[in-house]
C-alpha cells in the first residue's frame, strides 16, 4: 500500500462516492449548527419538504448572538432581530428532532467548544458547521472545516459534501517552545510566515515536539486558526493525550466499541514516507509572544518589535499595510509595547477554554487592571464557566476587576451587545482583526491570554515574560 | 439557482488585498434569517458613513460603477468567516462575477451555490484587467463561461480555469442536493458499511 498523510487516512475513509473528475461525496460524521448560518438551510429544507437525514450526528447551539450577562435567557434581553434568530434554532431544532443545547442549559457555549466537550468531535471523523473555526476540531485527528449555508443545508439533507480533495501541507514546530510562548504564538507566528493565503488550497497538518507537548486545549487553539491562514483544515494526529481527553465524555463510544474505536485511532498518523506536497519547519525555539499590529492575522510581530512603515512590504500589500496603519491609528516605528489600549477581551474558541483562563490567572493572581480599562473574560462554554469558579480562577478575574460573564462568543465579533465603540483599542484572544470586527472602526490587536492579562494590568501591549 | 452563461457589463477595480468577508457584509447584517435583500449592506462600513450618507470616494458610489456587474480585487478575496451572506450580498447588488489572482476557499465555494462566477487569472493578468477596469462605465468586460475567456473593451483575451463539474452546475442552474440525492443508493451503502467499521460514530 503506498505511504499516506493523516489526511488521506481519513479522507480515504469517507469517500461515500467518486465521479470520473475526482469529485467526491464526503460522507459527514458530525454536523455542528449555530443560529447565524443555518436559518436560510432550514428554510430550504421545508421549502423543498425534506428532512434532516441524520438527526442523531446532528447537533446544534446558540452562541454568536447571546447576551453574556445575566437574564439572558428571557428573550427580552436579547434585541429583537438576535431573539428572532435564537428562537429560529430553537424551533428548527425541535421541527428536525436535532440534539440541542439551548441558552438555558448548562453545557451551552462556543459551538467549538461544546463539540469536544461533549465527545461530539473524535479521531478520524468529519466534522463540519456554518463557521470557518470548525478548523478547531482537527485538533483530535478529525477532519473538520467550514462550510457556507447551501452546504449546511446539503447536509442537513444528505450527510455529505461535494469535495474535491485538497493539498498536503506539513507544518512542523521543533523543540521546545521558551516560557510565556503559547499554542497562540505558534499559530500567529505560522501565519505570519505563510500570510492569510500561504494555507489556501491546502489541508494542514501541524507536528513536532512542540505541538506533541501542547495539551489539548492548546492543540485548539493552534488548529483553530488555519483557516486564517488560508488552509481548507488543519489537523494534529491523535495520541495518548487525545484518547485520555475524550475518554468518559458524554457522546464517547464506551466498553468494547472504545476499544475498537481506540484500534483504529491508533493508525491515524501518517505514514513515515508520506508526500507532501509542500513543508514548513519552525523552530519551537525562535517563537517569541507575538502580538498583532495590522488588520490581517498575518500581521504578526514579536511583542519587542516596533510598529513597521508601509514600504517594508511588497506588492499589492503595501497598499494594505497604509490602509491598516491608518485603522488602526499607529505610527512607523513606535515600540510595540507603548501602544495604549482601552479595552482586554478574553474568551471565544481560539482562547476561551479552561486552560486559557488559568494562564490568564496566573498573571492576574492579586494584581489589579489598570484604573478606567474594560475588561472582560468569557468563557467558551457554561462548564468551562462552572470549572473556573470551581477552581477559583474566577474570584481572582473579579478582584482583579475584570468582568465575569456567560459564555458566549461575544465581542470576538461583536454580534451580541459586546462591542468596542469607534476608535477603542483592545487586547484581545480572539482570531481576527479585521476591520470593524470588534465593532464599528474599533482596533484589535491579537495575543494570547497571558498577554491579554499582562495588558489589562499595564494598559498597553506588554509582554508578558516581564510579569512572570 | 440561476444559471450563468455570459456576461458583458462594467467591472470596478478594487486592487485592495485580503478583501474580507467582515467587510463585504458586516456582522449586524447577519441577524436576518431570509437570503435576500442584503445588496443594499454590500461594503457597508467601506461604502456609508455612521449616518448613512454615502462615501463619496468609495468604487462603487462613483456614477461610472453603480450598476457594476464584475468586480476586479487584489489577491486571497473573501478570506476570513464563512458567512454566506457575502456572496448573497454581492449577488442582490448586481455583481455576479469577481476577478482575483486567488480566492479563499470557502468564498470560492460559495460563489458557485449563488451563481457567481468566481475567476483566477494570474497576477500578470490581473493587472491588465486592473487597468481595463479603471476606464469606468464606456469599458465593457465580457466573461464566457463556456469558452472560459475574459475579454477586455479593447478585445485583449484571457483564458481561466475553472473545475468541471462547477462549471456545468453553474452553467445548468443546477440544485446541488437534487444531484445528490440521486446518489442515495451510495450513501446508504456507505453508512451500512461505516455502521460495522465504525459503529461509534
Ligand atoms: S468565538 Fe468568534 S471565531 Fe469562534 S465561532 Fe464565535 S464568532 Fe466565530
Amino acid at each position: 500500500m503506498s505511504p499516506k498523510t493523516l489526511y488521506d487516512k481519513i479522507w480515504d475513509a469517507h469517500v461515500a462516492h467518486q465521479s470520473e473528475d475526482g469529485t467526491c461525496l464526503l460522507y459527514i460524521d458530525r454536523h455542528l449548527v449555530h443560529e447565524v448560518t443555518s436559518p436560510q438551510a432550514f428554510e430550504g429544507l421545508r421549502i423543498t419538504n425534506r428532512r434532516v437525514r441524520s438527526p442523531e450526528k446532528t447537533i446544534a447551539v446558540p452562541d454568536h448572538n447571546v447576551p453574556t450577562t445575566k437574564g439572558r435567557d428571557d428573550p427580552k434581553n436579547m434585541t429583537e432581530d438576535s431573539a428572532i434568530q435564537v428562537a429560529a434554532l430553537d424551533k428548527n431544532a425541535l421541527d428536525f428532532g436535532i440534539h440541542y443545547y439551548p441558552v438555558s442549559d448548562v453545557r451551552q457555549g462556543i459551538v467549538h467548544i461544546v463539540g469536544p466537550e461533549q465527545g461530539w468531535t473524535l479521531p478520524g471523523m468529519t466534522v463540519v458547521c456554518g463557521d470557518s473555526h470548525t478548523a478547531t476540531h482537527g485538533a483530535f485527528g478529525a477532519l473538520a472545516h467550514g462550510i457556507g449555508t447551501s452546504e449546511v443545508e446539503h447536509v442537513l439533507a444528505t450527510q455529505t459534501l461535494i469535495q474535491k480533495k485538497s493539498k498536503n501541507m506539513k507544518v512542523e514546530i521543533t523543540g521546545k517552545l521558551r516560557p510565556g510562548v503559547t499554542a497562540k504564538d505558534i499559530t500567529l507566528s505560522v501565519i505570519g510566515k505563510t500570510g492569510t493565503a500561504g494555507g489556501t488550497g491546502y489541508v494542514i497538518e501541524y507536528c513536532g515536539q512542540a505541538i506533541r507537548d501542547l495539551s489539548m486545549e492548546g492543540r485548539m487553539t493552534v488548529c483553530n486558526m488555519a483557516i486564517e491562514g488560508g488552509a481548507r483544515a488543519g489537523l494534529i494526529a491523535p495520541d495518548e493525550k487525545t484518547y485520555e481527553y475524550c475518554l468518559g465524555r458524554p457522546h464517547a463510544p464506551k466498553g468494547a466499541q472504545w476499544e475498537t474505536a481506540l484500534a483504529w485511532w491508533k493508525t491515524l498518523y501518517s505514514d513515515n514516507d508520506a508526500f507532501w506536497d509542500e513543508t514548513i519547519t519552525i523552530q519551537g525555539e525562535d517563537i517569541a509572544p507575538v502580538v498583532t499590529w495590522g488588520t490581517s492575522p498575518e500581521d504578526v510581530l514579536p511583542i519587542t518589535g516596533v510598529v513597521p512603515a508601509a514600504n517594508e512590504f511588497e506588492g499589492g500589500k503595501v497598499g494594505a499595510a497604509q490602509r491598516s496603519l491608518d485603522y488602526m491609528g499607529l505610527t512607523p516605528g513606535t515600540p510595540l509595547t507603548d501602544i495604549e489600549i482601552d479595552t482586554v477581551f478574553i474568551g471565544s474558541c481560539t482562547n476561551g477554554r479552561i486552560e486559557d483562563l488559568r494562564a490568564a490567572a496566573e498573571i492576574l493572581k492579586g494584581k489589579k487592571i489598570k484604573v478606567g480599562l474594560r475588561a472582560m473574560i468569557v468563557p467558551g462554554s457554561g462548564l468551562v464557566r462552572a470549572q473556573a469558579e470551581e477552581e477559583g480562577l474566577a474570584d481572582i478575574f473579579r478582584e482583579a476587576g475584570f468582568e465575569w460573564r456567560l459564555a458566549g462568543c461575544s465581542m470576538c465579533l461583536a454580534m451580541n451587545p459586546d462591542q468596542l465603540k469607534e476608535g477603542e483599542r483592545c487586547a484581545s484572544t480572539s482570531n481576527r482583526n479585521f476591520e470593524g470586527r470588534q465593532g464599528y472602526k474599533s482596533r484589535t490587536h491579537l495575543v494570547s491570554p497571558g498577554m491579554a492579562a499582562a495588558a489589562a494590568i499595564t494598559g498597553r501591549l506588554t509582554d508578558v515574560r516581564d510579569l512572570m | 439557482m440561476e444559471k450563468f452563461t455570459t456576461i458583458t457589463g462594467i467591472a470596478a477595480p478594487m486592487p485592495l488585498v485580503n478583501i474580507d468577508t467582515d467587510m463585504i457584509i458586516p456582522k449586524q447584517f447577519l441577524k436576518t434569517i431570509k437570503r435576500s435583500g442584503l445588496g443594499a449592506n454590500l461594503f457597508d462600513e467601506m461604502r456609508f458613513d455612521r449616518q448613512g450618507n454615502e462615501i463619496a470616494d468609495f468604487i462603487l458610489n462613483k456614477d461610472a460603477y453603480r450598476s457594476a456587474e464584475i468586480i476586479v480585487a487584489g489577491e486571497n478575496f473573501g478570506c476570513g468567516s464563512s458567512r454566506e451572506h457575502a456572496p448573497w450580498a454581492i449577488k442582490d447588488f448586481g455583481i455576479s462575477c469577481i476577478i482575483s489572482s486567488s480566492f479563499a476557499d470557502i468564498f470560492y465555494n460559495n460563489c458557485f451555490k449563488n451563481g457567481i462566477l468566481p475567476i483566477v487569472l494570474p497576477e500578470a493578468d490581473i493587472a491588465v484587467v486592473m487597468k481595463d477596469a479603471e476606464k469606468g462605465a464606456n469599458a465593457r468586460m465580457s466573461i464566457d463561461l463556456e469558452a472560459q475567456t475574459v475579454t477586455t473593451s479593447d478585445g485583449e483575451v484571457f483564458s481561466f480555469e475553472v473545475d468541471s463539474f462547477k462549471k456545468h452546475c453553474l452553467m445548468s442552474g443546477l440544485d446541488d442536493i437534487g444531484l445528490t440525492l440521486d446518489k442515495q443508493d451510495h450513501i446508504d451503502a456507505f453508512e451500512a458499511q461505516a455502521a460495522q467499521t465504525r459503529p461509534w460514530v
